[in-house]
């Protein structure tokens, strides 16, 4: 018998490097093919055996973070003086399509703290970078989006949590919805209202654990996204320091929207890597299923459905490459760009996920295949960093614009 | 007098688990065109040693070296990316590269120990593709230098290296002079995965070229393949009712 064979561990790293991701490294540099090719194994190794298991029982994997915070994944794009990596937008979305093969819920929260890192980053003082990213990129502190209220969703610039300016302090009153981390996470970005109504009278503060007046709901019973615990963040008088106020007063729904441009290419390159392991499944299944006599994939009807699915998947690829890279040069295209690629992403990919399903036929039903994980947990996708329904609004915005 | 460089002999096989790997129609070899490649497990296992000796401070450079065609550099890359100060890259290609053999690599590599003057040569016990578990063993007899092949555990003691080889009675512990040559087994560590700063850092390495003939090296291979096969299909079985039946049809066959 091979070596190969003899070794479970040897062959578990020889599986773990064989070329499912060969068509997603096609047009990347060599040095991108690294990443990806690192980001991989790591998914491999460290993430996939884990994914069920931290679904079933609601595990949120600290260590497996943290290890992934020490190959430089906890400040992708965060400058290297404050102890991130000082990546691209697109070397970021490439090494979080190859996480999510390992777990998409677990890469999503992971690109969530990279946001709130970015954005203490690009938007605060000396003093907040210095106090607060080095943690956040070794994710010795984690982070979560304070954005969405009970009372203000997809109209998130209605939002009615007050910051009433008291001497050196703000004090906090309003609630928070949904929030990925919530209870769990060091470091919360909250978006509330120094001023007068709609956009121009938010600010944007950075909330620490343990202020006095900072509570958490109940943890919320998902569908998917059971890796990272989510829970209403309620403050009430909180007092935070207006040294801890990121930007200008006023400025805070601005730095909030230029944080998800790219929380929405992260999201998607979450999808993408779904739906690329959801095709690779999809495609042993055929191989090995027989029904009729033979084996499913000389059945044609599947292997159109297989091709579709794999042509919608390069074609998410694609366009959300090039939103990265329109983000990453700040082209004046890039807002609609990124809202493009997540709304047609998001869509798209769900429905490969969804279609994978199908065709492992009953066993797609089961939780001991992957690919049921993996449609539970992109379906909220289409939902947060705003909603496929959002994304059209922006798109139609910019089409309609005078200027457009 | 601490150990200056280390060289490690990395190889880039075929990797056996995807996808099938097929004969080619005219018997000559395997179809290795299309099917991925990567650096060989067990070479990823000394590159990691390596490294681990030098952050202990044992040695003060390592040298990441390999032979083959051009794709052969991205197995160099991702060594510098997991730690090793530099490359080396020897240019073996077409005909030659296809004849390439354990002898030719194993000169190739003493020639290059010896003109660099390393302390330590760490390989892979073996290539995955091949599984010759040969080039090791060939390099240090052209050297002359004492060998721990099968490592499970290496320590340096000052002038001297103490292996512990994984063999088929247990574990057996040798203490060898350097210069030395070792070959690392399954158990020896596990293989670090290369930090994203680190990843961009080994693209400022350097990875030098040189071709065999610089060594003075020839490439002719005394071995020639005649021919390769697939391993026969299984045959279906026959089953019987009873031991008798059993016994008549193994003497009827021949076997006993």
């Amino acid at each position: 018998m091979k070596l190969v064979e003899r070794m479970p561990r040897l062959r578990k790293a020889v599986k773990a490097k064989g070329g499912y991701f060969e068509e997603s490294a096609h047009g990347l540099s060599d040095e991108q093919k690294e990443f990806q090719k690192m980001a991989f194994d790591f998914a491999a190794h460290e993430m996939s055996p884990h994914m069920a298991e931290w679904d079933e029982k609601e595990i949120f994997p600290v260590e497996t973070m943290r290890k992934a915070a020490q190959l430089g994944f906890g400040g992708i794009y965060v400058q290297p003086e404050v102890g991130g990596s000082g990546l691209s937008r697109l070397d970021t979305s490439v090494i979080f399509e190859a996480l999510s093969t390992g777990c998409v819920s677990t890469t999503a929260y992971i690109s969530i703290h990279n946001m709130c890192n970015w954005m203490i980053d690009t938007f605060g003082n000396t003093e907040q970078r210095e106090k607060f990213c080095p943690e956040l990129c070794t994710m010795d502190k984690f982070a979560s989006y304070c954005l969405t209220e009970p009372g203000s969703g997809s109209d998130a610039a209605s939002l009615l949590t007050t910051a009433k300016l008291e001497g050196d302090h703000y004090i906090l009153n309003g609630s928070k919805a949904f929030i990925s981390g919530g209870g769990d996470t060091d470091v919360y970005i909250v978006m509330c209202r120094t001023g007068g109504k709609g956009p121009k009278g938010i600010s944007c503060v950075v909330v620490e654990k343990d202020t006095p007046g900072l509570s958490f709901g109940k943890k919320e019973k998902k569908v998917g996204w059971n890796s990272q615990p989510t829970r209403a963040v309620i403050l009430e008088d909180c007092h935070v320091p207006v040294t801890n106020r990121l930007g200008q007063e006023g400025q805070g729904f601005n730095i909030a929207m230029r944080g998800l441009n790219g929380g929405r290419i992260n999201i998607a390159s979450c999808s993408l890597g779904a739906a690329h392991a959801c095709v690779q499944l999809a495609r042993d299944h055929l191989l090995v299923r027989k029904q009729f006599g033979e084996a499913l994939s000389n059945n044609q009807f599947l292997q159109f459905k297989l091709a579709e699915m794999a042509t919608k998947l390069v074609a998410s690829r694609l366009l959300l490459r090039e939103a990265a890279v329109a983000l990453q040069e700040s082209r004046s295209d890039a807002v609609s760009l990124c809202s493009m690629a997540k709304l047609f992403v998001t869509d798209e990919c769900f429905n490969i996920c969804n279609q994978a399903l199908q065709m492992h036929g009953g066993y797609g039903y089961l939780k001991d295949y992957a690919v049921q994980q993996f449609v539970r947990d992109i379906r909220v996708h289409q939902i947060l960093e705003g909603t496929n329904e959002v994304m059209r609004m922006i798109i139609a915005r910019s089409l309609l614009s005078e200027s457009g | 007098m601490s150990p200056a460089s280390v060289f490690v002999c990395l190889s880039l096989t075929l990797l056996s688990d995807y996808p099938v790997i097929r004969v080619k129609p005219d018997n000559s070899g395997v179809v290795t065109d299309g099917v991925k490649h990567s650096m060989n497990p067990f070479c990823e296992i000394a590159v990691e040693e390596a490294v681990k000796l030098k952050e202990k401070k044992f040695i003060k450079e390592v040298v990441a070296v390999s032979c083959g065609p051009t794709q052969v550099t991205e197995t160099i890359r991702t060594a510098l990316a997991m730690g090793c100060d530099r490359g080396i890259h020897v240019e073996v290609s077409g005909k030659d590269y296809e004849a390439m053999g354990p002898l030719q690599i194993a000169k190739i590599f003493a020639a290059l120990a010896k003109k660099e003057e390393a302390s330590l040569v760490i390989l892979g016990k073996q290539a995955i593709d091949d599984d010759c578990n040969q080039t090791g063993q060939m390099t240090a007899a052209l050297l002359d230098w004492p060998q721990g092949t099968f490592a499970s555990e290496v320590t340096i003691d000052g002038e001297k290296v103490k292996v512990v080889r994984e063999i088929d009675g247990g574990l057996e512990t040798i203490k060898i002079s350097m210069p030395a040559v070792l070959t690392a087994d399954l158990r020896l560590n596990t293989p670090r995965y290369a930090t994203l700063p680190n990843i961009m850092k080994a693209k400022k390495k350097k990875i030098a070229n040189m071709k065999p003939a610089d060594l003075g090296v020839d490439m002719v291979s005394r071995v020639e393949v005649l021919r390769v096969d697939e391993p026969p299909t299984r045959l279906a079985g026959v089953k019987v009712e009873t031991v008798d039946d059993l016994v008549a049809k193994l003497k009827a066959n021949g076997t006993i």
